[in-house]
């Protein structure tokens, strides 16, 4: 069998990542490569350099290290049992790629991920030699994001957490039940544990880095992008009353900065106990609502399932709308007297408006015309809101409001 | 009625000298005229009216984040903008808290042109393509073909130079360059397409990324154009493959579901026995 060249390695090995929904380079330290021989920088601010017509956001190299694996999860498309074709990058040629395409200005830098061969270790180790020869030999100071892999040894892990701006190790499936049933090599455990440890990892530099006496010279960072994991959204029987459960304590026992759903989308030479379905783009767009709401808005899981009916959300309005609706006596919400946290329950106002709003009001009773200027929309907020020169009457508890603002059925599908 | 003649269309420095002293002096926002040589190019005044360059008797003060607002509001194409901003100068003598009131309407005008040169840096230094030219001194060498909205080189490019600052590199777009040599930076007058190469060796692996990372069974193409509308496609090299990526997108996610599905083969079988035993 001929070699296979990079093209085809390239075209093997990012199809092969791209179920994987995260692409973000945000959130991590600034640096710039002025003042050393290195190449690159981070601005804090995430950067997307191209979007692909699936409407995602292409901001890193996103490809497998191999995609040769051990394991046999159903959902994946590089499973042990599945017959796509197989290939392998060496970690040089992998550096030369990135190398290349960052120079070009095509992407932020590197997301490295890979199937499990040999062992767990073996594998860590590969991946980390790509985040450590952009670093030390290529003096690289753009974004590395490295999947890191639950089974191998803590120094491995923190070995990529020293040179990866984001770590992250995905859940996949938010119930323990549903990975053992399709993820048979994988256990919840062992991926809550090694989540456990990057978090301390993180703890502990942060600790290091703040105390006073070593503060002449700082430990280098520990991921300072933070850690990551991504769900998959409808290929075991999980509904999304379990789904948000599952984000609510990788939050808060983790401190995930984002959890990730990805739609269960088809894949070639699919497994049989899985079969391919079309993926339910709505219903992991209403999830990306709640977490918005679990994160920035306030809400309990609880709260927003009150919206939604047998632990789903309401697939054909948003869930803070759809919370709105059952809670009506929260409403008319006074824009001009109302604290931050009863603004942030208005359907169609979220924090930047409400930022802008507060300081607006200090010099003028607002009016719709006023608020019109702050915000996208002032229509949708008219049955929520009373302002200077507007009270809803009757319109927040009409019968007939849930009927004004639910869409027309068609405008249900994403296709 | 004073008539300033500004420098250049983003002549910061002008307007502000000039803004400061007739504000000084409390002339009305409707009683200047302000002129950058837009109109006609080439009539750029040497220097401005010596009246209006004086150093002030009265000290005009302003909030710092006005500082920050009006130099991104002037890169805008709006041929209003100084006199806009001017009376927005004028009226934060008075009003000193007016920035904070994102409803008043020269507020919000003045954020919403922020916003638009915001985003259109975001893009430059998004959807810039390096070319490579060569090599020179032990230096790479790249040259780009940019056609921004307005007037932002100069504001895009500190990043181009943080970025990069051991390449030697290009940026050309039709009103001004940016070239960055040597460790120096400099701006030039605009160029056009034909001075940049018209291919790179390494766009036929990144058009190979573009397409296998786009997951046909997801298309949703208004999501992608709203953040990369078509009017940078041309300058994209991986652009060219939308339409097909597009037209095929269909037939593609259909075969996945269609196509059978595999059985677990003897060598998932034989892990699956070992993990058991």
């Amino acid at each position: 069998m001929a070699a296979k060249t990079m093209i085809e390695k390239l075209k093997i090995l990012a199809d092969a990542a791209k179920y994987d929904a995260s692409c973000a380079s945000s959130g991590t330290s600034k640096r710039s490569a002025i003042g050393t021989a290195g190449l690159g920088s981070t601005e804090g601010m995430g950067l997307c350099h191209a979007y692909a017509p699936d409407g995602r956001c292409i901001s890193l190299l996103k490809v497998l290290l191999t995609n040769f694996c051990t394991f046999d999860c159903r959902y994946c498309v590089n499973r042990v049992s599945s017959n796509v074709e197989r290939a392998r990058f060496t970690p040089e040629e992998l550096v030369r790629l990135t190398l290349d395409f960052y120079k070009r200005n095509y992407i932020e830098g590197l997301f490295l991920s890979s199937g499990i061969i040999r062992s767990p270790d073996y594998t860590m180790e590969q991946i980390v030699e790509v985040a450590r020869s952009l670093r030390e030999d290529h003096g690289f100071l753009g974004y590395i994001h490295l999947k890191s892999i639950p089974e191998a040894s803590p120094e491995l892990i923190e070995a990529a957490g020293r040179h990866a701006d984001r770590l992250s190790i995905n859940i996949e499936l938010p119930r323990a039940e549903g990975l053992r049933h399709y993820a048979p090599e994988k256990s919840a455990k062992t991926i809550r544990a090694a989540m456990g440890n990057v978090r301390s990892g993180i703890d502990a530099n942060r600790g290091e880095r703040r105390s006073r006496l070593v503060r002449k010279a700082k430990p280098p960072r520990f991921a300072p992008g933070g850690q990551s994991t991504q769900m998959i959204v409808g290929a075991d029987g999980s509904d999304d009353m379990q789904i948000l459960t599952a984000s609510t304590s990788l939050y808060g026992d983790y401190r995930l900065r984002r959890v990730y759903y990805s739609a269960y989308s088809p894949i070639p030479d699919a497994s049989a106990d899985l079969p391919p379905i079309r993926p339910p783009l709505v219903r992991e767009h209403r999830l990306y609502q709640a977490d918005w709401m679990l994160r920035f808005y306030g809400f309990e899981v609880g709260e927003i399932m009150e919206g939604g009916a047998q632990g789903m959300l309401d697939l054909a309005i948003d869930p803070k709308l759809a919370w709105a609706l059952v809670h009506r006596e929260w409403f008319p919400v006074d824009i001009n007297r109302a604290p931050r946290a009863r603004l942030l329950r208005v359907p169609g106002l979220g924090p930047v408006a409400i930022g802008k709003l507060l300081k607006a009001r200090r010099s003028a009773k607002l009016r719709l015309d006023d608020l019109a200027r702050l915000t996208v929309s002032v229509k949708k907020l008219l049955p929520f809101i009373e302002a200077a020169d507007w009270s809803p009457g009757v319109l927040t508890d009409s019968a007939g409001l849930a009927a004004r603002v639910r869409p027309p059925a068609e405008q249900l599908s994403l296709f | 009625m004073p008539t300033v003649a500004l420098a250049s269309p983003t002549d910061w420095k002008g307007w502000r000298n000039a803004a400061r002293n007739l504000c000084a002096q409390g002339v009305r926002p409707e009683a200047v005229e302000w002129q950058s040589g837009e109109a006609q190019p080439g009539l750029f005044a040497e220097a401005a009216d010596t009246a209006l360059t004086a150093s002030p008797s009265v000290q005009t003060r302003v909030p710092s984040a006005f500082l920050t607002l009006s130099r991104l509001v002037i890169c805008h194409r709006d041929a209003e903008r100084f006199a806009r901003l001017y009376r927005l100068l004028f009226r934060l003598q008075r009003e000193h808290h007016l920035l904070a009131n994102a409803a008043d309407p020269d507020v919000a005008w003045a954020h919403g042109c922020a916003k638009a040169i915001r985003r259109d840096r975001h893009k430059m230094h998004a959807f810039v393509r390096f070319r490579k030219v060569g090599e020179q001194g032990g230096r790479e060498r790249f040259a780009a073909w940019f056609e921004p909205d307005h007037r932002i080189v100069e504001l895009a490019t500190p990043f181009f130079v943080r970025r990069f600052p051991n390449m030697d590199w290009a940026i050309l777009t039709p009103e001004r360059s940016a070239i960055w040599q040597d460790g120096a930076l400099r701006y030039e007058a605009g160029a056009s397409r034909q001075d940049v190469p018209d291919a790179d060796i390494v766009e036929v692996e990144w058009k190979a990324y573009f397409a296998a990372i786009f997951n046909p069974a997801r298309l949703k193409v208004k999501a992608m154009t709203a953040e990369m509308p078509k009017k940078y496609w041309r300058n994209l090299p991986e652009a060219v493959l939308i339409p097909g990526l597009i037209a095929k997108a269909g037939d593609r996610s259909d075969a996945m579901r269609t196509d059978g599905v595999t059985e677990p083969n003897a060598l998932s079988k034989r892990i699956a026995r070992r993990r058991e035993s």
